[in-house]
């Protein structure tokens, strides 16, 4: 109790202060208010994501923390709820999932991956546990890791720019092949559930699958 | 020397969404240790996800009281260690056979095991998992011999780890692994000059409550 009314005059104090840098903040990432209606995930540049969780990681900056929670919880809680149908249950797996954000932001690495990939991993590992599952994870740092061939100079500087044409390409699938990744990414089902929920037999399913990522490849594929 | 024979597009997706059991994913994430290429494509499906993610449309919903609740949880928690940074990828020679996180599985590298005889000059190691949905083994197949025991129904992954081995036309060298399901007969054998040690993930078989189908079990091979 007594805590929490110790943030709350310590938010008071800083309230003017904090609106400002806030609102500077959602400026940069493309918002004007938080929850607009208007606003598109997808209208919001990955490069200025990555730099808000490069922020949150090197000097635990609470605003642009909270800029990265206004923009990403509504979206993780409805990623949560897509799973569970519960929405508290889906409100306390959000919470959890941003808290790792925040306790992890110093491990994300902008040249190894985009914000929105890294946050998804921490969500769907959040959501593993949550049901007791075990998911067997590779190690980067093994001394067994065989390296890449060719140090991909040209793909670091580029990660955030890779998850644009990720996003126009996802947007030129066809409706169908949208439907598979997205039943396997957000409603936690294995690609023969998809095929018997579909009723489509598993090639159908399978060969919607390898279209979809041959396009998406080859939209990577055409940057370099 | 790379890789030849890859992930499917179908399992790898799977895994990437988390919806593969451990007996499955514990195959995958071996041959991502020693497979560059099935990495990137791991990491597109995961830009896939995360761009997916971008593109959910949400309710105007007042987030405030949600980030009051976080901002309070912000305060009791912990800074984070410093050494959680990312660390330099260096060079990383392959000092370790068995790449993680398998190696963990088994506790040691090869030079550690204890294998069990299983008739003919081949070996094995049952490795536990919590997932009653598949069996996990170490194989150690004598140079030139087939796999022995070989029937098996469903979904069927081996991964070379040393050695190699032929099936049909298709050659199968560390790193490489086999999706095989029922329809495909196959007989794999280890090719001749080197044991093949590989790890081998199928579906568990079945189990039947009464002890009389369970004794008549091993004669009818089912």
């Amino acid at each position: 109790m007594s805590l929490s009314i110790h943030i709350g005059s310590e938010t008071c104090q800083n309230e003017t202060l904090a609106i400002i840098r806030r609102r500077s903040l959602r400026r940069d990432i493309g918002m004007t208010q938080p929850n607009s209606p208007k606003l598109k995930g997808g209208d919001v540049d990955p490069a200025e994501l990555a730099r808000l969780l490069v922020t949150v990681g090197e000097s635990r900056n609470v605003e642009a923390f909270e800029a990265l929670f206004r923009f990403y919880a509504p979206k993780v809680r409805a990623f949560m709820t897509m799973k569970t149908k519960d929405r508290q249950a889906a409100e306390e797996l959000m919470q959890e999932t941003m808290s790792s954000v925040w306790i992890k932001a110093a491990q994300f690495d902008p040249d190894r991956g985009n914000a929105s990939a890294w946050i998804f991993t921490i969500a769907r590992n959040i959501r593993i546990d949550a049901y007791r599952r075990k998911r067997p994870a590779l190690d980067l740092d093994d001394q067994a890791l065989m390296p890449e061939e060719a140090p991909q100079a040209d793909r670091e500087l580029e990660k955030a720019q890779e998850a644009k044409l990720l996003r126009n390409a996802l947007a030129t699938l066809p409706p169908e092949q949208q439907d598979v990744l997205k039943m396997a990414f957000f409603e936690d089902k294995p690609h023969s559930a998809i095929a018997e929920q579909m009723g489509l037999p598993l090639g159908t399913v399978k060969s919607r699958i390898r279209l979809a990522f041959s396009k998406l490849r080859d939209a990577l594929e055409d940057r370099r | 020397m790379s890789v030849r024979h890859h992930i499917s597009d179908e399992l790898l997706l799977d895994y990437a969404a988390g919806t593969l059991s451990e007996g499955w994913s514990l195959a995958i994430a071996t041959h991502l240790a020693l497979c560059p290429t099935c990495r990137r494509q791991l990491d597109a499906m995961e830009g896939a996800a995360g761009a997916l993610l971008d593109k959910i449309s949400v309710e105007p919903v007042a987030d405030d009281e949600s980030w009051q609740r976080m901002r309070a949880r912000l305060e009791g928690s912990k800074a984070p260690q410093p050494e959680s940074k990312p660390k330099p990828r260096g060079e990383h020679r392959p000092a370790a056979v068995i790449p993680e996180p398998l190696r963990s599985y088994l506790g040691s590298d090869v030079e550690g095991l204890k294998w069990r005889a299983l008739g003919r000059g081949a070996y094995h190691i049952r490795i536990p998992t919590d997932d009653p949905s598949t069996q996990v083994r170490l194989l150690r197949i004598p140079a030139g011999k087939p796999v022995p025991e070989h029937t098996h129904s469903g979904r069927e992954l081996t991964l070379v780890l040393s050695g190699s081995f032929r099936d049909g036309e298709s050659v199968f060298a560390r790193g490489d692994i086999e999706e095989a399901d029922d329809d495909l007969l196959h007989t794999p054998t280890a090719s001749e000059g080197e044991d093949c040690i590989c790890l081998a993930v199928t579906e568990a078989p079945l189990r039947f409550t009464s002890w009389i189908v369970r004794m008549i079990q091993p004669i009818l091979k089912i």
